[in-house]
């Protein structure tokens, strides 16, 4: 489904460049659970925001769902984002000005569907969130687990096969959180793949497979010592 | 795609009511200024007879006496074609134009036949035969007078249609007897509503450059036989018998040619130095320089249009510059404000065309508003501008063209204003923006 390979990040600033990912290997299966851990820093967010096609990368490669996507212009990655993809954010970033329905209209919007195609969409993964009821209200009228999941009614609207979410309960206290996974738990078994960024080791431990990021690489959990210690000569290095 | 956008933009209009009004107000406040200024310099220095107007001439000559040292462009730019009789007249008989008339202005008094209307005074024209087919004043009812009229002196007069409704009610008049000057005139015609802006033929003989149409009309020759007087006498000489102007050193009255072309015009002009030629060598005239602008050319020669009107315009378009920017500046701020939701959408499958295109239908709503209140703002300007003492001030109207003229300009101001926050908007890098908590 998505694999990269020797994938490189820079972010060049006047004074510094910075390596959000380097040398970054990664293989995700079709219908896989992943959850992704790392320190604050590691390139957790930078790595999805590149498998999301939100962002270029410098080096390597990257293909998704068999497409080298390096190649591909600003419509075609549209496109893949639009159809493909979906993305939950720690900050949900639902519309301010729209409200539940039209919030969860955006991306069926974009891929131009019918008005009553949309609708069926939208009421259909309101109701799996549980939030049929709440279609008219504004996000600023719904508490944060509410609001997380429009923003999970959203990703789903458009059944895409990808679903990416960067600490999806970051900002949730231990009860949302626990319903948002459920959640998300019910979607892999209908078949999606989820790559799930978490600080939380309990959640992290309730996906299939875990994959941990220090200073921008993958590594196996078994060797995290030696690699506090590189994380710290890169740190240094970078001051 | 359309549809969506216009339907975002409403709903971002309804979340910014402050913002929005601000914008749409500044663009309306600089578009009326500018279309209010627009109207009336279009009403100043319009073409008044655009059918006829390039083949109209203006015969200009310099009958100041020997001793004069008045160059002639100057003489012509103050007494445009201002002649005496004797040359009008030779002019006129010597027939080398297509269509000549001879015309000079007078107050007349008016004497209504029906009982109780009391006798009144109305600008008058004094002219001959080819006036009205020279100028396009078209008749309601019957004609104009002939040049046999004219040479006979016959008591006949063409009225407007406003002076036919005020004495006739409206109803044909052709064969009734109006008493100007107390003297009896036959009405041989009633013409529809004529009144050329600017009024091209009045400024050299003491006419109001604008205004409403004139309500008499007399064959010149009957009318200078009644001692009526002329608005506008010019004389360069002493002693001079003011009750014979006809053979007076004095410039009174103007000679309009039609010439059907350029080679025409040439002939014409050709055939004026000749004349005036002879005549200094008959010792009538002096000076042998001779001028044949046409009607656009005698109005910017007579600088009939007041500089500040120009400037004015230029003035309202620098506001509205000023106007755009500032929305410009709104725009960008609203913009800059929504970066997340533009993130959001991009995250979401929007392309970078759909979010250019999202922002430019909003910032045209927001011009075709700013184009409405300027309509509001133009009727309002140009009302007072009616209240105006200025002689055009009750002709300034907005016209269908302005109106559409009013639209172009909003659209475009608008489209201008949007295109760099739009711009702007769609080069947002999405990752950034949805990163943070
Ligand atoms: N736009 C940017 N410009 C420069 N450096 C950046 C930019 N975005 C991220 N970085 C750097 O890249 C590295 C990885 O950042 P990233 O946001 O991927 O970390 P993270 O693992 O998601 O951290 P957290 O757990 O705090 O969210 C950091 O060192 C960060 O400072
Ligand atoms: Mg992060």
């Amino acid at each position: 489904m998505l694999t990269m390979t020797h994938l490189a990040k820079v972010y060049r600033t006047e004074l510094v460049e910075t390596y959000a990912l380097r040398d970054f290997n990664i293989d995700v299966k079709p219908g896989e659970f992943v959850a992704v851990t790392g320190p604050s820093g590691s390139g957790k967010t930078t790595f999805l925001t590149i498998a999301g096609l939100l962002e270029t990368f410098t080096g390597g490669e990257y293909h998704l769902d068999g497409i080298e996507v390096s190649k591909l212009d600003d419509n075609a990655r549209s496109k893949i984002r639009n159809e493909k993809i979906g993305f939950i954010f720690q900050a949900f970033n639902l519309i301010p000005d729209l409200n539940v329905f039209d919030n969860v209209d955006v991306p069926l919007r974009y891929r131009g569907m019918k008005a009553d195609e949309r609708r069926r969409r939208i009421m259909e993964s309101l109701e799996r969130v549980g939030l049929a009821a709440r279609a008219k209200h504004y996000p600023a009228e719904l508490s944060g687990g509410q609001q997380q999941r429009v923003a999970i009614a959203r990703a789903l609207a458009g059944s895409p096969r990808l679903l990416l979410a960067d600490e999806p309960t970051g900002n949730l206290d231990t009860q949302m959180a626990r319903g948002v996974l459920e959640l998300l738990e019910e979607i892999h078994r209908e078949g999606a793949t989820i790559v799930m960024v978490t600080h939380d080791p309990e959640l992290a431990a309730r996906a299939q497979r875990n994959v941990h990021i220090i200073d921008g690489q993958v590594v196996d959990i078994a060797e995290e010592p030696r690699f506090h210690v590189q994380a710290a000569r890169a740190a240094s290095a970078h001051t | 795609m359309f549809g969506y956008y216009l339907d975002l933009a409403l709903r971002s209009f309804r979340h910014n009511r402050v913002l929005t009004t601000l914008m749409v107000l500044a663009l309306g406040l600089g578009i009326g200024a500018s279309i209010t200024t627009l109207a009336v310099l279009k009403l100043l220095s319009g073409d008044p007879l655009p059918q006829s107007s390039a083949r109209l001439f203006a015969p200009e000559i310099d009958p100041l006496g020997k001793d004069s040292t008045t160059p002639p462009e100057r003489l012509w730019r103050d007494w445009g074609n201002l002649m005496t009789w004797t040359d009008a007249m030779n002019l006129l008989h010597a027939r080398a134009a297509q269509r000549q008339a001879v015309m000079a202005l007078t107050q007349t008094k008016l004497t209504p036949q029906a009982a109780g209307q009391h006798p009144f005074y109305s600008d008058g024209v004094m002219a001959t035969a080819d006036f009205f087919g020279m100028f396009d004043a078209a008749f309601q009812y019957g004609g104009g007078w002939s040049a046999q009229d004219d040479e006979n002196r016959a008591h006949v007069a063409v009225i407007a249609g406003f002076l036919n409704d005020k004495l006739f009610g409206g109803k044909d008049s052709v064969g009734q007897i109006v008493r100007i000057n107390d003297h009896d005139y036959r009405i041989v015609g009633v013409l529809k509503a004529w009144a050329p802006q600017p009024r091209f033929y009045a400024t050299s003989l003491g006419g109001r450059g604008y205004g409403n149409g004139d309500a008499v009309f007399l064959p010149l020759q009957s009318a200078f036989a009644d001692k009526m007087n002329p608005q506008n006498v010019n004389c360069f000489d002493t002693g001079i018998d003011a009750n014979h102007l006809d053979t007076a050193p004095c410039a009174w009255v103007s000679l309009w040619v039609e010439l059907k072309d350029a080679a025409d015009a040439g002939a014409y002009k050709t055939f004026l130095s000749n004349y005036v030629a002879q005549q200094v060598s008959l010792g009538r005239l002096h000076h042998p320089e001779v001028n044949l602008p046409n009607l656009m050319g005698y109005l910017a020669q007579q600088q009939i249009v007041p500089d500040d009107a120009r400037l004015q315009t230029n003035l309202a378009f620098g506001f509205l510059l000023i106007c755009v920017v500032n929305t410009v500046g709104l725009l960008l701020a609203k913009c800059l404000r929504r970066s997340r939701e533009i993130g959001v959408r991009r995250a979401l499958g929007a392309t970078r065309r759909s979010i250019f295109a999202q922002f430019m239908v909003e910032s045209a709503m927001v011009g075709i508003a700013g184009g409405v209140l300027g309509l509001v703002f133009a009727e309002l300007g140009l009302f007072a501008i009616r209240q105006q003492p200025a002689e055009y001030a009750s002709l300034a109207h907005l016209d269908p063209a302005m109106f559409a003229v009013t639209f172009v300009i909003a659209l475009v101001a608008s489209l201008i204003a949007g295109l760099l926050p739009a711009w702007r908007a769609c080069v947002v890098a999405p990752a950034p923006q949805l990163k943070s908590a």
